[in-house]
């Protein structure tokens, strides 16, 4: 069959069951928008292509699917990079098309010419240039491969403009096997067996997991696990959700801005059994103090993830779902009041933290930004779909809002990246037409992708923005508080925009509450509105996160208020 | 595990396309881990390349570097050919000062100790082409530095495997 490039990159989208694209068109890619608009995919034209890339991102994230955006070539591929970083540090499926020059001008310095496969070489899983049409099919189905087993990851093709137009002999490829790539599943035998005899004899066990419970879908053993056995279990910020907040056996977060009572654990258990977890450094605080009294399993698909940070008794390489499967079937079953006599000690203990310190907040006539996030959590009973940006709204939310489901908490863990949330939050719907979908964000990183308002009006995606306007670079400002001597440089924010009339100035809605008794009021009318609707909160503007556990000291050292 | 650092020579069949020396070179450079040489060639497989590098680390940096390189999608296989059940050749072109007749005596008398070649002779200079492990090259380059070493051109280390018997 007779196709060109751009019909196989729609044949190929297909046969991938990709329903909807994220992009921005350009001269580099403008044959193959020609080929979408005549195939039934759906676009969704952003107003910037980094907001495409964490829509993708979003959707990806709230569905489990691999989230696809195009771009042109130059200045549309660079605007990509943002997001395609914040979805490699944090292991999101993503295919993202960019268009480039035509093959003859490559590496001429041509009008909108960029090396992206260059730039996006360090923050790709991996990433291609096609430079010949007969690549073209291959070369996309390896991106899908790639982007969604093993470790998952964004992955870049960059598709001359002249490729999208030519026509070659096309016949759908099937499976692919790439001989270098090989992902390895299952676990080893022996290492599971070590570590279920460890889970036995343990006395004060914890389980910390992260977003690798959530891209694995390991949520269910892993729930079955801490049930059976009674080991409290904490989450690194990217695996809130993946076990229930309602449970008695939920500690709350892990690290620089985890619970007192999380932290705690880490620093006692006797052993820690971390699922899907690579230690990062907000995680862990002094990696030498760090879970010191523990032996420590560590379940992970990669390799790399295992001994980099934190040395381990029993390293097991494999996907986590199947590795917590199996390791509960070695493990088999135990009496509840065995195991009762075995965890008193350690379940009181815990509860003895849990009591030390509560997460609480002042009450002081002002809007404390904890409280919207509470709020906001008993109106939604956990059961919306939280994006978040990046600073104190990020933490709160973290904090303070109860989440019961996986895929429901989406932020960008590993990057940091202000701007991420509202963008994501459309993915989010996008992916549940019929869900809430709430962005929590600062009045800062709001304004980083804010023009997307207009993406989401016009598509009629009804994304909710709650944003807690303290007036600061809030989190910037807290360390520059704690740590430098109150010298507020360049994070007070002079200038912010009327919220609610840059809501109706987009066609949105725009809510206000200045006063505490305001606060559920208006959520409970901003959540019940149809449409784009952004709640602005004017909270205590020098309110901190805590707990706070200084970079690189012991997470069991934290700041309380 | 002791933490001294010494140097591997890290072998690895890859893709051979545009673009995989960069994957390699960018994960140390991006790491901050140190490629002390490298060398690059096709195999057999006009598909494959194989490249060998020597790095200085310790065993945990030195098991980052292996993980981190098999996690490439385009190296196809990795191997660890530091210890003696590889063969470790450098070679490199020497161009010494060779005025006197002593001085070229010296010189000639190191070229059959070591067994190197004399690939150019000038009125002034000897082109010496040596090849050897890395000891070897060490020794010689240390007793014609005396002699005067004009110009030195080596390239890094390649290793193969020795077959199993
Ligand atoms: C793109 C980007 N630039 C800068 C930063 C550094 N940074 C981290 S938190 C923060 C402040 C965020 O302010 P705001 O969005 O108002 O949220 P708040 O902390 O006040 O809740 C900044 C500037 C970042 N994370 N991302």
């Amino acid at each position: 069959m007779k196709r060109t490039g751009a019909q196989i990159l729609m044949d190929i989208l297909k046969e991938e069951n990709v329903d909807v694209i994220f992009g921005y068109p350009g001269g580099a890619v403008i044959d193959i928008y020609d080929e979408l608009e005549r195939s039934d995919i759906r676009h969704i034209l952003v107003r910037h292509e980094q907001g495409a890339v964490h829509a993708a991102d979003g959707y990806a994230r709230a569905s489990g699917k691999v989230g696809v955006c195009f771009a042109t070539s130059g200045p549309g591929a660079t605007n990509t990079v943002t997001g395609i970083a914040t979805a490699y540090c944090d292991s999101i499926p993503l295919v993202v098309i960019t268009g480039q020059v035509p093959t003859h001008l490559i590496g001429n310095d041509a009008f909108q010419e960029v090396d992206i496969v260059g730039i996006t070489r360090p923050c790709t899983k991996h990433n291609y240039l096609v430079t010949r049409i007969e690549d073209m099919a291959r070369i996309l189905k390896e991106a899908f491969h790639i982007a969604r087993s093993g470790r998952p990851g964004p992955v870049l093709v960059d598709i001359p403009k002249d490729l999208a137009s030519t026509e070659t002999d096309y016949t759908p490829l099937g499976n692919i096997n790439i001989r270098s790539y090989q992902p390895n599943y299952q676990p080893h035998k022996m290492q599971l067996k070590r570590a279920a005899e460890l889970i036995r004899t343990a006395k004060k066990p914890l389980i910390l997991a992260g977003g690798g419970v959530g891209l694995s879908e390991a949520w269910q053993p892993l729930t079955e696990l801490a049930r059976k056995w009674r080991i409290p279990v904490t989450t690194t910020l990217m695996g809130l959700g993946v076990f229930p907040g309602s449970d008695p056996l939920w500690l709350g977060m892990i690290g620089m801005h985890g619970t007192y009572r999380a932290n705690m654990a880490a620093g006692n258990c006797d052993l820690m059994i971390a699922v899907g977890v690579r230690f990062d450094d907000r995680v862990t605080g002094k990696t030498d103090c760090f879970a010191s009294q523990a032996r420590i399993i560590h379940i992970d698909i990669d390799p790399t993830s295992i001994r980099k940070n934190v040395a381990v008794t029993v390293p097991v390489v494999g996907d986590c779902r199947i590795s917590l499967e199996k390791l509960n079937q070695l493990l088999g079953d135990i009496g509840p009041e065995e195991i009762e006599s075995m965890r008193k000690d350690w379940l009181e203990q815990v509860e003895q933290w849990r009591q030390a310190y509560k997460m609480v907040y002042e009450d002081n006539g002002r809007i404390k930004p904890q409280f919207v996030i509470e709020t906001l959590s008993e109106l939604t009973s956990g059961r919306a779909i939280i994006t978040t940006e990046v600073g104190q709204n990020q933490m709160w939310t973290a904090q303070f809002y109860r989440f019961d489901q996986p895929r429901h908490f989406i932020s960008s863990g590993g990057l940091g990246t202000m701007g991420f949330g509202f963008p994501a939050a459309i993915g989010a719907q996008v992916a549940f037409p019929d869900k809430l979908v709430v962005d929590v964000a600062g009045d800062g990183s709001i304004q980083m992708n804010i023009q997307e308002m207009a993406t989401a009006v016009e598509n009629d995606l009804p994304v909710k923005i709650v944003i807690l306007n303290n007036c600061f670079l809030g989190m910037v400002r807290q360390w520059q508080e704690l740590f430098y001597d109150r010298r507020y440089a360049s994070t007070r924010m002079n200038c912010v925009p009327d919220f609610v009339k840059l809501a109706e100035a987009y066609g949105a809605r725009g809510l206000r509450a200045t006063e505490p008794e305001q606060v559920r009021p208006t959520l409970e009318k901003g959540l019940a509105m149809d449409g784009v609707v952004i709640m602005e909160f004017k909270v205590e503007p020098e309110e901190n996160v805590y707990p706070m556990v200084p970079a690189g000291a012991p997470i069991t050292e934290m700041l309380l208020v | 595990m002791d933490n001294q650092t010494r140097k591997y020579t890290l072998t690895m069949l890859v893709d051979n396309e545009p673009g995989v020396l960069s994957r390699v070179a960018g994960l140390f450079s991006g790491r901050g881990f140190n490629i002390d040489s490298l060398c690059v060639a096709e195999t057999i497989d006009p598909k494959v390349s194989r490249i060998t590098l020597v790095t200085e680390a310790n065993p945990s940096m030195l098991e980052q570097i292996e993980k981190q390189l098999r996690k490439l999608i385009n190296v196809i296989k990795l191997r660890d050919m530091t210890g003696s059940r590889a063969i470790r050749r450098e070679m490199a072109l020497i161009c010494v000062r060779a005025l006197k007749a002593d001085q070229r005596d010296e010189i000639l008398r190191l070229v059959q100790l070591f067994r190197c070649k004399v690939v150019d002779v000038g009125p002034a200079y000897y082109i010496i082409e040596a090849t050897g492990d890395a000891e070897k090259m060490e020794a010689l380059i240390n007793l014609l530095k005396p002699i005067g070493i004009k110009k030195i051109a080596r390239t890094g280390t390649i290793a193969l495997y020795r077959e199993p018997n």
